[in-house]
Order: C-alpha cells, then structure tokens, then sequence
C-alpha cells in the first residue's frame, strides 16, 4: 500500500493545479465518483493479478453462533497489530442482555477480548446474547464522504480503506462513522480501521477473524460470487444491518439481529 | 495512555470501545469561537458601510481590525490538532470535494484575502498615504510598501476606494455568513451525531457569531477608549448595545426552536440526550451558556431601555453583559463539540472529557490561541492606526484638546 500512496502523493503535485481549479468552480456539484478506474488499475498492477473489479466483499454474522470467546478479536490485533491497549479495535464483541422489566444492559469488556464473565444477577433475564462489531465496509461510507484529503477510500471491490501515509489525522471520519468502527492510531496518529484484513484477502485468505472463530459465527465472501458461502447465507437466513435508517448501506449482514442492538 | 484508564472510571453505561478516546478538544471548540468573533466583527463593520449606521462609525475599523487579528489565528487550533499538521498542505491539493471540510482553505483564502484585506487596503489608502507623508524611516517605508507605492490622493481615486469598500462589503456579507455557517455545517451535517446533525446548526451557529462579535467590539471599543483617555460616545455604545440585544433574541429563540423540536420530535436519541443535558453538560449548558450567558444579561440589556439608568451605570452594565455573552457563547460552542461527543453513537451510555492542562492540545495552548488576537489586534493597530487622532496634523490636535 505505501508504494501505491507515494504515487498517488507524486502524481497528486502534478495534478495539483487542475483539482484546484476544478474543485473551486465544483464546489457545489456533487459528483459522484464511485468506481475510480484509475485506481481499480493500480490495484491490479500492485497486487499481482489480483482483479478487484471482480469481486465485492461482505461478511454475514450469525448471531446465535457467537459464544463470545473474542478469539476473533484477538486475532484481529495480533494480525494487523493493533494496538493492545483496549481502547483501539477493529472488531469486537458486544454482549447483550435483556432484563424481564425491559432493561437492557451491553457490555464489552476490552472488546470482549477475553472473552465474558458469567452472568450473576438475580434479576430475571429474558434473553441474552453476543453480536461481534466491526467495520460495516458501507456502500453508502459517511467516512469517505467526510475525508478532507480523500485518504480514506473505497475500493473496486467494496472494501474502505485508510491510506496511512496520506491521513493527516483530522479524525473527521471517527465523528462521521456511526458505529464506533475508527479509532486513532495512538503512535500513527492516523485513522485506522478494519480492512476486511485486504493483505489476505487479495491473496485469497479469509480474513484472521473468520479464520479463527471456533463456530464460524463470520462467514466472509463475495457478493458477486454466484455460489460463495456468504450468497448462500443470505438466502438462508432473514437479513439485517446496523442503523439501517441513517442509509450507509452496510456490507455486514447480520442474521437474526435482535432490536436492542444499535 | 493512563488518562483513557481513568476515563473508563467515569463511562456510565455501554459506549463501542473506541469511544473512550475522545477526538476533538478544547482546540476545536477553540476554532468556531474564534471564527465565529471573525464573522461577527465584520457584520458589524459592513452595519456601517451597507446598512449606513452612523452611530457605530467609530467601531468601524476596530472591528476590520479585529476580524483580521482572529481571522489570522483561525487557523492555528485546527492545525495544532491534527495528527499529521506536516500534511495539512494536501487539503489544498487534493481536496476532496464532497467534503464539508476539505472547502475550509478555500473559504478561509477567500475570506481573507477577496474581503478582508482588500476591504482594509481601500479603506486606509487615503489616510495611510497622508500618513506616510509625515513619517519617517522604518514606519514610512512599511506603509508605502503596504500601499504598494500608490500615492494618488486625488478626489476621484478617494471616492474610488469608498466605493470599493462598499461593494467588497456588499460581498463580504454573504462571504462571512459564508465563513462561518459552514462551520456550522461541518457539525450540522454529521448524520451519525444527533446532538450536531441539525439543519438550523449553521443558521444558529451565525446568530451567535454575531452575538459574539458585537460583544467582543463592545468591550474593545471600551477598553481601547479608556485607554487613549479619550470620552465615550454613548450614543455609539447605546447602538451596539441595542444591537447586541436583538441579535440575542434572535439566537436565543433559534435554539429555542431546536430544542423544542428536539423535544416533540422525540427521537431515539432523545433518552441519552435529556441524560446528557441533565448530568455532564448541566453546568455548562444550563447555568452558564443559557443563565449566565444569555438570560441573565438579556435582562439586564432589557433594563437599559425600559428604564432611564445614567450613562456611567449603563456602561457598568453593557461591560458586565457583553463580559457575560462571552463566555456564554465559549460555553456554546463547549456544549456543541465536546457535548456531542461525550454520548456514545449507541446510545446507551456517557463518557467524559478529560482536558490536559499542558501539551499541544491542552488548555494552556488553549488559552495561548485565545490571547494571541489581542496581542496581533495591537501590532495591527499600530500599522493601521484605527483612530482619528492618529491622522490629525499637531495642530489639529491642539485645536481638540
Ligand atoms: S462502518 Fe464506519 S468506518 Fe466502516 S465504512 Fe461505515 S462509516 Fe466508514
Ligand atoms: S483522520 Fe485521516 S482518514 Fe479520517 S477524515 Fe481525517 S484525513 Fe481522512
């Protein structure tokens, strides 16, 4: 990815100029520019024959699965290395439990890393469940729309990427996302988030977090794939995504989802 | 590291993880305050141009002035936040248009350089030229330089330059509600953030700027008078008074409507919202952005024209009151930035802010960015003389005193 940002810095001097003035006689024309075939092909030169036109990733998260071990968190700092501390996730797992007199109480403790102690009230508790949280890869990004400088990104295939050597760490992006899915690189002092793991995935690996989930609770894949198991997931079970009223239109697909999750 | 574990002591409630570390700080409350004086400071300048108000002639070029000094620190908040100020450079090469605030160098370039100096420049030619001839040395050749060596002080170029002056005014009206409104979008157009995402944001945003900007011209106008020995013009001191007074009905019943309809509406939000309002934010939105900051010295403003109160007493209180709104309209802007990020976007929980006294983003330089103005406002005042004495010959000036 760095060499690709170091064009991409090189060639954005060049055309410094005319985005300048284009930008300034455009400022009030939304234009919307979804596919960049630019960089669809500089992608593809990059990551040796890996065509991302052809794919669109998503993930599908069967709820009733997740025993909320947090073994897909854990992967997930250790593969990408992220910081350990526990304010700084890609993913994490959320539990829910929904008391009789209709309360509802949500922890994640370290991000559900270590997974959850038991539950000891004496309250009555009607149900209660886990849900794993990461970046919602939205078609629809409020983050990209809110990128000063366009360090964060879409990519061909569906994936929103932060390009770390062109952030200049405004942190616009954490306010705009409604899901808490970015935090700010404490010694990069960039935005980072989930990648769908992309280093793996353009090589044909799942991401660490789907890797190592015990009940495949995650199931990852391609929308475009006629048979890829996430197809088949969505067509087996009843689907739902986070806030779907603000129309991000989420690339994570949960199954089951319960309204007490937000 | 350690001050994000003793804000998890604080969280009551459920907020997402990376909610602990809260983003934007003092310095970003900082930023629309000082936009907000800029924007201000010159709707009342253009008051006397545009709408002709005489009686705050002799706040004119104090608040060109003034809206300059806080236009150059502008700025600065916003570049001593961010994580990377060494490529803040790439917002003005590849800006990304959809992007409300990719469009601040644009806006801010162009505020400062179509309106604001060009205003200034046509508005001291005359004066500066006569100036520059009388002077000497070091002073002499800023001025012919910051005159760009134009000496023309014929009849016609004079009545050129007020003409200029009124159509970059003209412009520049827009221009500031421009400058500042956009700040308000900025936060107005977060849809994840229920406590920002409101379509009046950069309307009251521009009320309360010109609150805020009126306020600080009072108080500077008073401050600078006493300090050149010179009396008061009541007459000058009663208007901006009375115009404070109305901007602040107009603000004031725009964030009523907000929170009115906030109330109605009644959305998913509203639960941690009220929690908010009644718990963290009490002191700073109830007592001192509503009570201190607006009640109390609409009251008192009130009082000055319902009732016949001496002129010493009525500069007490104007002082006291634009003293007040002040600090109210920080507060404001406190509620707005930090308030809306010490709810989680789960809406199950609240967390806390915890400011660091030292440090690029703590309170010191904080305070550093808000004194700053004053002490640019004072250099410029010494190139820009804003007063009439500066230019009368020393006879004149006998003939005055
Ligand atoms: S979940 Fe948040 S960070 Fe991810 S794409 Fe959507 S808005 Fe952006
Ligand atoms: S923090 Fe970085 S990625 Fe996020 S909006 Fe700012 S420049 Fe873009």
């Amino acid at each position: 990815m760095s060499k690709k940002a170091k064009r991409k810095q090189k060639k954005s001097r060049r055309d410094a100029l005319k985005t300048l003035v284009k930008s300034s006689l455009l400022l009030f024309v939304p234009l919307d520019v979804p596919n960049d075939p630019k960089l669809a092909e500089e992608l593809k030169e990059n990551l040796g024959g890996y065509d991302p036109t052809k794919h669109l990733w998503g993930m599908g998260i069967q709820i009733e699965r997740c025993i909320g071990c947090g073994r897909c968190a854990w992967a997930c700092k250790t593969e990408n290395k992220v910081p350990k501390e526990p304010f700084f996730f890609r993913t994490w797992v959320e539990r829910y439990i929904v008391h009789r007199d209709g309360e509802i109480t949500v922890d994640s403790p370290e991000g559900g890393i270590h997974g959850f102690q038991p539950i000891t009230t004496e309250r009555h508790i009607l149900r209660s469940f886990f849900v794993p949280k990461l970046c919602n890869h939205c078609e629809n990004p409020p983050c990209v729309q809110v990128c000063p400088v366009g360090a964060t990104f879409r990519t061909p295939d569906g994936v929103i990427l932060v390009d770390e050597e062109y952030c200049i760490g405004c942190r616009y992006c954490i306010q705009a996302c409604p899901y808490g899915a970015r935090y700010l690189h404490p010694e990069k002092r960039v935005a980072d988030k989930c990648t769908f793991c992309y280093h793996r995935i353009v090589k044909g690996l799942a991401p660490a977090c789907v890797e190592v989930c015990p009940t495949q609770a995650r199931i990852f894949g391609d929308l475009k794939g006629r048979a890829s198991p996430l197809v088949r997931f969505m067509r087996m079970n009843k689907i739902n995504v986070l806030k779907p009223y603000l129309n991000t239109e989420p690339k994570v697909y949960y199954a089951n989802l319960d309204m007490a999750v937000k | 590291m350690h001050e994000l574990y003793a804000i998890l002591r604080e969280i009551t409630g459920y907020i997402y993880p990376n909610e602990v570390e809260l983003h934007w700080g003092i310095l970003i409350v900082v930023y629309p305050y000082i936009t907000g004086l800029v924007a201000g400071a010159f709707i009342l300048a253009s008051l006397v141009k545009v709408f002709n108000v005489k009686e705050v002639q002799p706040t004119y070029r104090l608040s060109l002035l003034t809206a300059l000094a806080f236009l150059i620190v502008a700025p600065m908040p916003l570049l001593a936040h961010l994580g990377h100020p060494e490529r803040a450079y790439e917002i003005f090469l590849t800006p990304n248009r959809k992007s409300a605030m990719a469009m601040f160098g644009f806006v801010y370039a162009w505020y400062l350089m179509a309106v604001l100096l060009l205003e200034i420049w046509f508005d001291y030619r005359g004066d500066l030229i006569r100036l520059s001839q009388k002077e000497h040395g070091l002073k002499k050749w800023l001025h012919r330089i910051i005159l760009l060596f134009s000496t023309d002080t014929s009849e016609e170029s004079l009545k050129f330059d007020k003409k200029a002056v009124k159509f970059i005014t003209v412009l520049g009206i827009p221009s500031a509600f421009l400058l500042h409104g956009y700040v308000g979008f900025i936060f107005g157009s977060v849809k994840a953030n229920p406590w920002w995402s409101s379509v009046l944001m950069p309307i009251v945003f521009l009320f309360s700027a010109i609150v805020s900007g009126i306020a600080l011209l009072l108080l500077i106008y008073m401050v600078t008078t006493l300090m050149r020995w010179k009396p008061i013009d009541m007459k000058c001191l009663d208007k901006l008074a009375s115009f404070l007074f109305y901007m602040m009905i107009i603000d004031f019943s725009l964030e009523a409507l907000d929170f009115l309809h906030r109330i109605y509406e009644s959305e998913e939000s509203i639960k941690i919202l009220s929690q908010l309002v009644s718990s963290k934010l009490f002191v700073s939105l109830v007592v001192i952005q509503l009570l201190l900051g607006m009640i109390l010295p609409l009251v008192a403003l009130a009082a000055t024209k319902l009732f016949p109160i001496p002129d010493e007493l009525r500069r007490h209180i104007y002082f006291i009151s634009a003293l007040l709104v002040e600090v109210g309209i920080f507060t404001t802007r406190w509620n707005v930035v930090i308030g809306g990020q010490l709810f989680s976007k789960s809406f199950r929980g609240l967390t806390a802010y915890k400011m660091t006294l030292l440090g690029i983003e703590g309170l010191l330089m904080a305070i550093v960015l808000l004194l700053l103005p004053f002490l640019i406002l004072y250099l410029l005042t010494l190139i820009f003389p804003p007063w009439p004495e500066a230019y009368e010959t020393p006879a004149e000036a006998e003939a005055t005193t």
